[in-house]
């Protein structure tokens, strides 16, 4: 069996309905696994760009990419060399503060973190964190101990460092 | 600008697509469609089922090089669809279907999409996986549009199914059309053009070859590029295996012909490929069929692989030179620049090889004990059909002995379900591939159960003028089902015995059909060449041992190495 990696992969697609169920089906049909896609409008109208991170050897990535380049609503693309790009992913943490001590801590922690509270109740606090996966993993794992209440995670998208860019037209 | 409906702008932009028969079954969101084809030059050929229809529609695609098209009406009409285009999908076949739907908006009536109106189903959502593109409209206006880009995407690149999904309110909204205007699609620009680099990588490998070899697959058939092909191979001296997609690419009683290699390849292609020292594949994706176990297939050969489809490349083996192009073109350019570079190849030492071990295996073929064997009334059919006879076979053991024992010759004149192996796919399939080939016979090799599965087509082809020969195989049997269970279960025959109705003879009777039950092979000519002079469907049937095997035979799970001669 031949290594197996997580792979970015960065496409730009057509934004309209029914194109997220096209590209999630292929990777069912064909057997390749999403660890995460986000989704959201590219630079121009009409176009959006989907951010997947996806788990398998170079020749299942290859297929991807080319089972990818042939669904019509897919105009492009591209596999991101990881050890050029920017990766972010934004999290709202929900977590219990029933005193002060603990409140305290918290923002510390949060303050460490460059995390920003974002609601406040009596007995809990809201934090919205951004930064690479691995870094959230560890403020979630600090905030344990707390009472983690609820998790949203964006996952992970990319974009290519310096000048180069993944568009349509090159 | 002209303002119409949506149903009569679907029909005059079929017609500059030059649409000229339709399969199909129509029904209640269909109805503004049905009504607006009624006055049209267009020819509606009504299937009994819709599966009937999509292969049909199939059979046309693949005997004319065009678009087939087929329609259904919503929910069930659409689903019965399914299978035709799943079978066209594998074989990159370009099938057309429109399909009826409810509305996308209806006053004072829930008869709407998402709300699990009568006969609705989601058939975008369905038809996803199996389709090269599908798509709803969703306004009048739209459906010129709609079809240009539709037509164009399943008939270019590497052709495949598509779907236009016609909610019932969009056909009777009337809007202006625009008919004219170019194809513009950011995502599909296939690339037909080979690059120069790859071109001459592979030239300079055929060139310096031993051994060489050609395995032709299905895109040879589906890019016209049997005459390049042809050139080619007599230029180089290079005998020619075609996978089993690519049957009838290149004519079969040529010397250099091997036939086709895999599964159910000849004893003669499955050895040779072995041996070849660069193997030049045109148009196939090296299927599993085809293979066999991947580390046994060719290994002294170099690759050089020619598809349209860049996903193709790599996918199952490794390959030297990658030409992602048109076949046609490509082996066009390959040819000119060996002809720049070499005189014509006469006889070489590899080439005497394959014709001693072609004349030793030919000698020692076993076609079968006493009179009525399949093999025996295969090779007798050929010498009863013209050329430019077009063959379809239903799945199974009569489709395997059909690629077997009978020699095709034009291209484009066998017609199977290589890919889906769809029980039932040849007989409307032959109905289709007539229409299209009206002054060419068409025969079906058909078995007793695949023929089972879409016999009622037999009222299509009485009712609708169009007749056929169905050649029914019958032992009674599944019997390729039975084959491995006699081979791998212990002659455990689970779940493959039919028993001897119906009596196929009077089922043809009945539609109204010719219906023969013949006992040698001398009734048998006898009854084809009547078949031939008749206007009507003749269904032969030809009682056979369900005992027989095919043969050769690469086991499950065995490379090519291990090609069984025979029992």
């Amino acid at each position: 069996m031949a290594q197996e990696h997580n792979h970015i992969i960065s496409t730009i697609v057509e934004n309209k309905p029914g194109v997220l169920y096209t590209v999630s089906n292929l990777f069912r049909c064909r057997g390749f696994n999403i660890d995460n896609i986000s989704v959201g409008p590219a630079e121009d109208i009409g176009l959006a760009r989907m951010t997947i991170m996806v788990k398998g050897d170079d020749r299942t990535i290859e297929q991807v990419v080319k089972q990818l380049n042939k669904l019509i609503d897919v105009i492009k693309v591209t596999r991101l060399d990881p050890d050029h790009i920017v990766t972010r992913e934004l999290a709202l943490i929900k977590v219990n503060a029933l005193n002060t001590k603990a409140r305290s801590d918290i923002i510390n922690y949060a303050d460490i973190f460059r995390a920003r509270v974002v609601d406040v109740s009596s007995e809990s606090l809201m934090m919205e964190l951004t930064g690479a996966s691995d870094k959230i993993d560890a403020f979630i794992g600090l905030m344990k101990p707390f009472g983690v209440r609820e998790v949203a995670r964006t996952g992970i998208t990319a974009l290519s460092r310096g000048a180069k860019s993944v568009k349509i037209d090159e | 600008m002209v303002r119409m409906t949506g149903a009569k702008a679907l029909i005059e932009s079929l017609k500059r697509e030059k649409v000229e028969t339709i399969f199909g079954i129509s029904g209640g969101a269909l109805l503004p469609i049905h009504d607006v084809l009624f006055d049209s030059e267009i020819r509606h050929i009504l299937a009994r089922h819709e599966q009937g229809a999509a292969h049909a529609a199939d059979g046309y695609a693949r005997a004319s090089g065009r678009a087939g098209v087929c329609m259904a009406t919503s929910g069930p009409g659409a689903t019965n669809l399914v299978t035709g285009l799943a079978n066209a999908y594998l074989d990159s076949s370009p099938v057309i279907a429109l399909t009826g739907q409810v509305n996308t908006y209806s006053a004072n009536t829930s008869y709407m999409i998402g709300r699990d109106a009568f006969q609705e189903a989601d058939i975008i959502g369905i038809t996803t996986p199996i389709t090269k593109y599908n798509c709803q409209v969703k306004s009048a206006a739209e459906i010129p549009g709609a079809v240009r880009t539709t037509f164009h995407i399943a008939t270019t690149g590497r052709p495949g199914p598509a779907v236009i999904d016609l909610p019932k309110n969009i056909q009777t909204e009337k809007a202006e059309m625009e008919f004219s205007g170019n194809v513009q699609i950011r995502g599909y620009k296939p690339n037909t053009e080979p690059h120069p680099i790859q071109v001459k990588r592979a030239v300079a490998l055929l060139l310096k070859a031993e051994r060489p070899m050609i395995l032709a697959g299905g895109g040879v058939n589906l890019s016209n590029a049997s005459p390049e092909l042809f050139q080619l191979a007599e230029f180089l001296m290079t005998p020619v295996a075609t996978t089993f997609m690519g049957k009838s690419c290149f004519p079969e009683n040529h010397p250099l012909s091997m036939g086709n290699i895999g599964m159910h390849g000849t004893r003669l292609a499955n050895k040779m490929i072995l041996e070849a020292d660069v193997l030049l594949a045109v148009g196939t994706r090296f299927q599993d069929r085809s293979t066999g176990t991947l580390d046994d297939f060719c290994p002294d050969a170099k690759i050089i692989h020619i598809d349209i489809d860049a996903a193709e490349i790599g996918k199952n083996v490794d390959v030297e030179v990658p030409i992602v192009a048109d076949a046609k073109v490509t082996v066009r350019l390959i040819h000119q620049q060996l002809v720049d570079k070499m005189k014509k190849r006469e006889d070489t030492p590899w080439v005497k090889r394959v014709k001693e071990v072609k004349e030793k295996f030919l000698s020692e073929m076993n076609l079968g004990k006493g009179d009525l064997t399949s093999p025996k009334l295969l090779r007798e059919l050929r010498k009863l059909l013209p050329e430019n006879a077009i063959i379809a076979t239903e799945v199974g053991q009569n489709q395997m002995w059909a690629a077997l024992h009978f020699q095709t010759i034009k291209p484009r004149t066998f017609i199977s379900s290589g890919g889906l192996g769809t029980m039932g796919f040849g007989f409307p399939a032959s109905i289709g591939a007539k229409v299209a080939c009206p002054s060419c016979p068409v025969v079906d090799i058909a078995g007793d159960g695949s023929f089972r599965m879409t016999e009622q087509e037999l009222g299509t082809s009485v009712t609708e003028d169009i007749p056929v020969i169905v050649v029914v195989l019958n032992n009674s049997m599944l019997g390729m089902v039975a084959q491995w269970q006699r081979l791998f279960y212990k002659g455990r025959y689970a779940a493959v015995k039919l028993g001897s109705v119906p009596d196929f003879a009077k089922l043809a009777q009945a539609y109204g059909a010719e219906g023969v039950r013949i006992g040698s092979l001398s009734e048998f000519s006898e009854a084809m060449k009547k078949a031939l002079k008749t206007e009507v469907t003749t269904v032969i049937d030809i009682p056979i041992s369900p005992e027989d095997d095919v043969f050769p035979m690469v086991p499950p799970g065995k490379g090519l190495k291990d090609t069984v001669a025979g029992m």
